[in-house]
């Protein structure tokens, strides 16, 4: 096989990572929904309300329910529908792993320009999932 | 003989095929009559209503007709994403900013489990990705912070608008399948842009280089507000850019873009994390529904005509889309 045919070495650190977190992320969400469907932790918002909630606009469902905005949902894990958030925020975290875990690769490659777009991308995700960022609410 | 045997399995596969195709419908026609008569109260009014069904039908209900989009979308050649937000959107009575949020988990899901595939098999080009996921997450975040903070039927009248002009693209964008690039540009040429890949069909090694790349990645400023504004999903805008204005091969193109959506999809879902958008009793079943039809969609995918599931993908989208312009307007609440 030609050698350019072969996913490059960043690329398939990539896709083994990915591959890896994106089964255990699937694994913690299907598992915490059990969890959280078998009532074996209490919920915060009972499940038998929520239809009172879903319909309405998201700043109005979180004074209701008196939730707070960004990681505040760490401190409630104890509580059923919180704990689902594991899996979740796994998922959504997948993707800064496999960037940090090529970002050392492209530089030993003197791929500077593309270490460089692999940093900021990083930065970016990181400025998502900081909580910094809130929506003005409709 | 060959030839009746041939005959009697073409049936089974049509016959396979318009179950799934009635079963769809009628849970999309149950959705909408449920809808009708479910009366769906403006939003202060029904955090006082008292629901008439149990609730743990709707997340059974969702796990149903995701399941049925996850075949669907397969078969249908588009993303299950762009499915999801429309007609969880239209027909089920959650709030919009939380079937975008779990529409985004869908597609993220999705592009997450296919990703490592494709990057294996070189399918999807990370040269190629990098620098458009780059431009298309940072305007995803702008997108989602725009889609929470716009008032509801502004953000469905948009939806509605989007969704008939997928609708115009799925129609009448022509696809190429290897683009004639007599001449790579200047930005591609410096940061290495190319690639080849095994076509498997042929058996042929296929070169290929882009052009147009500075226009392309202006594009995607545009694609990447738009998926995190609606959490469409954005292959039906990635892979008309990809393919046509920049010229990669129609496979890379598909490919390098559902790779494109795990990381573009997942600014956008940190912001409707953070921004509480995320009910798991909505996302977490339409996750596993769409993943456990996806798989099944491919098994039935060698077995039936895409392009006929494609042409009731394109009506569903497009009724799904005049509902949710019509919901924006106020004219079918």
């Amino acid at each position: 096989m030609d050698k350019k045919l072969k996913a490059t070495e960043e690329q398939r650190k990539y896709a083994g990572i990915l591959d890896k977190g994106m089964k255990i992320g699937l694994l913690m969400l299907i598992i915490t929904f059990v969890v959280y469907l078998s009532g074996i932790l209490v919920p915060h918002v009972p499940v038998s309300d929520l239809p009172k909630y879903w319909s309405m606009p998201v700043h109005q469902y979180l004074e209701k329910t008196n939730i707070h905005l960004s990681w505040t949902w760490i401190h409630m894990l104890g509580k059923g529908d919180f704990l689902n958030f594991i899996g979740i925020a796994f998922l959504a975290g997948v993707t800064m792993i496999c960037y940090i875990r090529i970002i050392p690769i492209l530089f030993r490659k003197k791929d500077n320009v593309y270490g460089v777009i692999a940093i900021l991308e990083v930065l970016v995700l990181m400025l998502a999932a900081s909580g910094i960022l809130k929506a003005g609410g409709h | 003989m060959v030839c009746d045997t041939s005959k009697i399995k073409n049936q089974r596969v049509k016959l396979k095929s318009w179950l799934v195709i009635f079963i769809f419908t009628f849970c999309i026609l149950y959705l909408f009559v449920g809808s009708v008569f479910a009366s769906p109260e403006p939003a202060a009014a029904s955090a006082v209503a008292q629901p008439t069904v149990p609730w743990w039908m709707w997340p059974l209900s969702l796990f149903l007709v995701t399941f049925l989009l996850g075949i669907v979308a397969v078969l249908g050649g588009v993303g299950g994403g762009v499915l999801f937000v429309p007609i969880i959107g239209g027909f089920f009575p959650f709030h919009l900013d939380f079937v975008r949020g779990a529409g985004l988990l869908v597609a993220l899901s999705g592009a997450l489990a296919a990703g490592p595939g494709l990057l294996k098999k070189s399918m999807a080009d990370l040269r190629l990705a990098l620098p458009v996921a780059l431009i298309a997450s940072s305007c995803a975040i702008i997108g989602a912070i725009l889609g929470l903070a716009l008032p509801t039927n502004i953000v469905q009248i948009a939806l509605g608008a989007t969704i008939l002009g997928i609708v115009a693209i799925m129609s009448i964008a022509k696809k190429s399948e290897y683009p004639d690039v007599k001449q790579a540009d200047a930005l591609s040429t410096a940061l290495r842009i190319n690639g080849i890949y095994h076509e498997i069909s042929t058996g042929h090694e296929v070169n290929w280089k882009i052009h147009r790349t500075p226009q392309g990645l202006a594009l995607f400023v545009i694609v990447g507000i738009m998926a995190g504004m609606f959490g469409l999903g954005a292959g039906w805008a990635n892979v008309p850019v990809l393919n046509l204005l920049m010229g990669a091969p129609l496979k890379v193109s598909v490919a390098t873009s559902k790779f494109l959506l795990s990381i573009t999809d997942t600014s956008a879902a940190w912001i409707y994390i953070n921004n509480g958008a995320v009910l798991p009793m909505i996302a977490v079943p339409s996750v596993i529904g769409i993943m456990l039809g996806s798989i099944v969609g491919v098994k039935m995918l060698a077995k039936t005509k895409p392009a006929a599931v494609r042409y009731i993908v394109i009506v569903l989208l497009l009724f799904a889309g005049l509902r949710a312009l019509l919901k924006g307007l106020g004219v079918w609440e």
